[in-house]
């Protein structure tokens, strides 16, 4: 049996763990795209402007970049160590992306990033451009895989359980691949990880052009950034609406969550902009709403209509009070595997295996259930509603105030006036943490809204944690705290000092403030 | 045989294959950290070191990560009984190893020596601890490790933390740890130049000679330790879980395979070769060769771990009949299946353009080009 605690701060350390990870992950996704953008105009144009442009980025890219690839290290290995039972029991489905993504991606990224630093002097502007772009392949195709794997676990397709092994197995990996959860969610956090990039690259080149410095470089960086950050920025938002159509499809509990929708009620329904969600009472105080926008935005129609909470607690009684029959049939196969009785009982009820497992919780000896321990279980199917439903208003409103300040960009940039817009420049500085919180966010909605599974409604998180000590738990989580914490600090101390040395010139001297012949020469060319 | 069988020794080959590779190419980037801060005694000769490897640290680490994942893809209950079981040892692996690329890319960002010198301490940290843990692993299959399963497989590990630093685990883990030595003194020699030539050859001909005395001992040592034998089990290519078969302890049982297939005595006899020629390559200054090698003595001794254990992966002590073999613990046919033939494309692949990265940074590393090179770590 697991023991709670140990389950409770596997989670936590995982949660830390990843959106550790997911602060670097985004940042690298979208400027290995727009280093390649840069460069390829500095091919093009053949002008040094846009290499010392390029060169300039990719240190700060590879201050992230080596945390990133640090803190990957930890989130392979915390299946294991963290997450036995999970590694073993959905291994078969969930490794195989894993692996792929090191032959097909991860490969590709980390040996190219070597040449893309060390190979200026070695490789042709052609051939370095080609590394460059493969980096940016790399990476891109790094996150394709690592969410086709946890596309797995918000929507299992293309797998079955096998008695025999105790396990789930795969039956079809084009099923697991083309999953839409996989492909809505790969193009909605790739291209918001290009938003990341786009804000990051317009708020530093902002901060210069404040501070009156590198001006020719902070003005073409800026226009480049905010073109980007426009066309992902709108991008990012139509795949989220797709996602939430996928998404409420597959998951009603983290719809309903997400939505703070406590009852199920008639088409049309009304939008929840902002509540206080109470998990105890089950309802919403001090909700303001939007009539019809709820039926509009998650059933694209007036009439559609999506269950509640109440609704879909009662259906996970039903289905918990089918799988314990599975449950019981699978412990005699496990002494047994070719006692005829039990594959049949097993086979008749194996699509409810999974909410079996959610009351074995309560009920280690499942032949020992009680009507109370299945309501109990049935009440835990349901995430917790206050912190799914906020994240998700938090990152929509981040995405929708990043458009607002893209367009506005791309307006004054188109027109020349932005660095005469102090106030516009100061806001695009401040903009920078914005879309890494934003991300942030869309993990926990994603993750958190998932609960009480790993893999919904196939294994529950309670029964994926390793069998540890608590003990253990909290020495591997004060390990994990002490080390980022040093690693963040120095990590944003030498962004920071990098930033405020600015790039090199062109004769290797640090460049101060731009001489006004510079300036005017960069008006002339803009 | 039938093709889940098959396909399941494929993936005990390429397993093999994998972890060969990431002992070469993680293994000399290691010794290169291990060794820093002896064959550089200033900062400028520590660069000249970091920098020979620094285009390549990265790509080579992926065979580490492509290691772990493929243990996960392929072999998903061993990959969570072990490093759930070793979960203190792989902290520890896990903490030292992402000091490794901070170390590279942060190391030279600032000027002041004590900051330098701390992120050549965490090279060092991160290039030793890896490679003792990675053999010191090895070492505790030989000599199984406490777990046992539930019913629904479930995975208990019973032992302590100290349990798994053991003397012969000990013994395999400083063998390993000599043997990424001697890679990275001789990739040390094939990128330097002068005195820190000098100091890496020397280096080199010890970690030879401390290589071979050690997988001799070990050798000896494992002839009379107990070995493991399955007595029954639902055999190859059966979907099983591992609690239906029976496993006996058997004195000399790691050497049947040996007996059975004397063939396979040329394994050890290709480690020894590699050490040997690859301590005489390193004294004739030959050190291109020498790498090859020292790839050739890794290959030997792996293979030979892997012989020896054949067809277990992880032998429970407490529990012997739960013990995993790789008929047991493997994915299914279809996960296998798909997961060869991406390999068979992608391998080759990586293979060819690793080899493109080195051949365009070919030749010695300078200290003058690194005082012209910005990027340089």
């Amino acid at each position: 049996m697991h023991d709670m605690t140990v389950v409770e701060l596997s989670r936590l350390q995982f949660a830390l763990t990843a959106l550790y990870h997911f602060l670097f992950v985004p940042l690298t996704l979208g400027m290995s795209f727009m280093l390649a953008a840069m460069e390829t105009v500095y091919v093009i144009t053949g002008r040094d402007i846009y290499k010392h442009i390029v060169q300039f980025w990719s240190k700060l890219f590879l201050i992230n970049f080596a945390l990133g690839v640090a803190t990957g290290l930890t989130m392979e290995f915390e299946f294991g160590t963290n997450w036995s039972f999970y590694s073993s029991f959905v291994g078969d489905i969930f490794g195989a992306p894993l692996a792929i993504e090191g032959l097909m991606a991860f490969f590709l990224e980390s040996t190219f990033v070597g040449l893309m630093v060390f190979g200026w002097d070695r490789l042709r502007p052609g051939q370095h451009l080609a590394v460059t772009y493969l980096v940016a392949l790399g990476s891109n195709l790094s996150a394709l895989w690592i969410l086709i794997a946890n596309s797995f676990m918000q929507m299992p397709e293309g797998a079955h359980f096998n008695p025999a092994t105790m396990r789930m197995e795969l039956t079809s990996l084009s099923e697991l691949i083309f999953s839409h959860d996989a492909q809505a969610k790969f193009v909605h956090t790739s291209i918001a990880g290009y938003v990341t990039a786009a804000v990051f690259v317009a708020g530093v080149s902002a901060w210069y052009l404040l501070k009156n410095r590198h001006v020719e470089l902070a003005r073409r960086s800026f226009r480049m950034a905010v073109l980007f950050g426009v066309l992902a920025t709108a991008g990012v938002i139509t795949l989220g609406d797709a996602l939430g159509f996928v998404g409420a499809q597959a998951q009603p509990t983290k719809l309903a969550a997400m939505e703070g929708l406590w009852k199920t009620e008639p088409a049309p329904m009304p939008f929840n902009l902002i509540a206080f969600p109470s998990q105890t009472y089950q309802t919403n105080y001090g909700a303001i709403q939007v009539p019809y926008a709820l039926s509009l935005l998650v059933t694209h129609s007036f009439t559609g209509s999506v269950p509640g909470i109440n609704q879909l607690e009662a259906e996970a009684n039903l289905r918990i009070r089918d799988g314990i029959p599975a449950v019981a049939a699978l412990k005699t196969l496990s002494t047994d595997p070719d006692d005829a009785g039990a594959q049949a009982i097993f086979h008749a009820h194996e699509k409810n295996l999974g909410y079996g497992f959610l009351v074995q919780r309560y009920a280690p000896d499942i032949s020992l259930v009680t009507d109370a321990q299945i309501d109990a279980a049935a009440h835990d199917a349901i995430p917790q509603v206050a912190p799914v439903f906020w994240s998700f208003r938090l990152m929509v409103a981040f995405g929708l105030a990043m458009l607002a300040y893209f367009v506005l960009a791309v307006i004054y940039t188109m027109r020349n006036i932005v660095e005469r817009k102090r106030w516009f420049l100061l806001v695009a500085l401040w903009m920078i943490p914005v879309p890494f919180l934003a991300c942030e966010m869309g993990w926990l909605v994603a993750e958190l809204g998932r609960q009480p599974w790993t893999v919904f409604g196939v294994l529950p998180t309670w029964m994926s944690a390793s069998t540890h000590s608590v003990g253990y738990m909290v020495f591997s989580l004060i390990g994990f705290v002490t080390l980022y914490t040093a690693f963040i600090i120095v990590e944003m101390y030498l962004m920071v000092r990098t930033i405020r040395r600015g790039p090199d010139d062109i004769h290797g001297a640090p460049a101060s403030h731009t001489s006004q012949a510079e300036r005017l020469a960069g008006y002339a060319e803009g | 045989m039938d093709t889940y069988a098959t396909l399941q020794c494929i993936w005990w080959l390429l397993l093999g294959v994998l972890l060969i590779a990431l002992a070469v190419m993680v293994g000399m980037d290691m010794g290169v950290g291990t060794i820093l801060r002896y064959v550089g005694r200033s900062d400028v000769e520590r660069r000249v070191a970091l920098n020979i490897i620094g285009p390549h640290w990265d790509g080579n680490q992926v065979w580490f990560v492509l290691g772990g994942g493929a243990v996960f893809a392929a072999f998903p209950l061993i990959y969570a009984t072990a490093f759930s079981g070793f979960y203190v040892v792989m902290l520890l692996l896990l903490w030292s190893m992402i000091m490794r690329p901070l170390g590279f890319e942060y190391r030279s960002k600032l000027p002041s020596q004590s900051w330098r010198n701390t992120w050549d301490w965490a090279l060092f940290i991160s290039g030793l601890v890896p490679m003792v843990v990675f053999g010191a692993a090895f070492g505790n299959l030989f000599q199984g490790v406490p777990f046992y399963f539930e019913w629904n497989v479930t995975s208990h590990y019973t032992g302590s933390f100290l349990a798994l630093l053991n003397p012969f685990a000990i013994l395999c883990g400083v063998l390993s740890l000599s043997l990424s030595v001697l890679m990275g003194s001789v990739t040390v020699m094939n990128g330097a130049e002068d005195v820190i030539y000098e100091r890496a050859r020397g280096l080199a001909r010890t970690a030879a000679i401390v290589a071979m005395v050690l997988f001799a001992i070990g050798g000896v040592w494992v002839h009379g330790m107990p070995g493991y034998r399955i007595a029954r089990a639902p055999g190859a290519g059966v979907a099983q879980t591992p609690l239906q078969q029976s496993v006996t302890h058997a004195d000399g049982a790691w050497l049947a395979n040996f007996n059975a297939h004397p063939l396979l005595w040329a394994l050890p006899l290709l480690g020894f070769a590699g050490m040997l020629l690859c301590l005489l390559a390193a004294n004739a200054r030959r050190s291109h060769l020498a790498w090859w090698l020292g790839a050739l003595a890794w290959l030997g001794v792996i293979a030979t771990a892997g012989a020896s254990l054949f067809p277990f992966l992880l032998p429970s002590s407490s529990t012997p009949d739960q013990s995993l073999t790789i008929w047991n613990s493997s994915s299914s046919q279809l996960t296998l299946a798909w997961m060869l033939g991406f390999a068979l494309v992608f391998v080759p692949l990586i293979i060819w353009y690793t080899s493109w990265a080195f051949y365009v940074m070919r030749g010695k590393v300078s200290a003058e080009r690194i005082a012209n090179d910005e990027h340089a770590y």
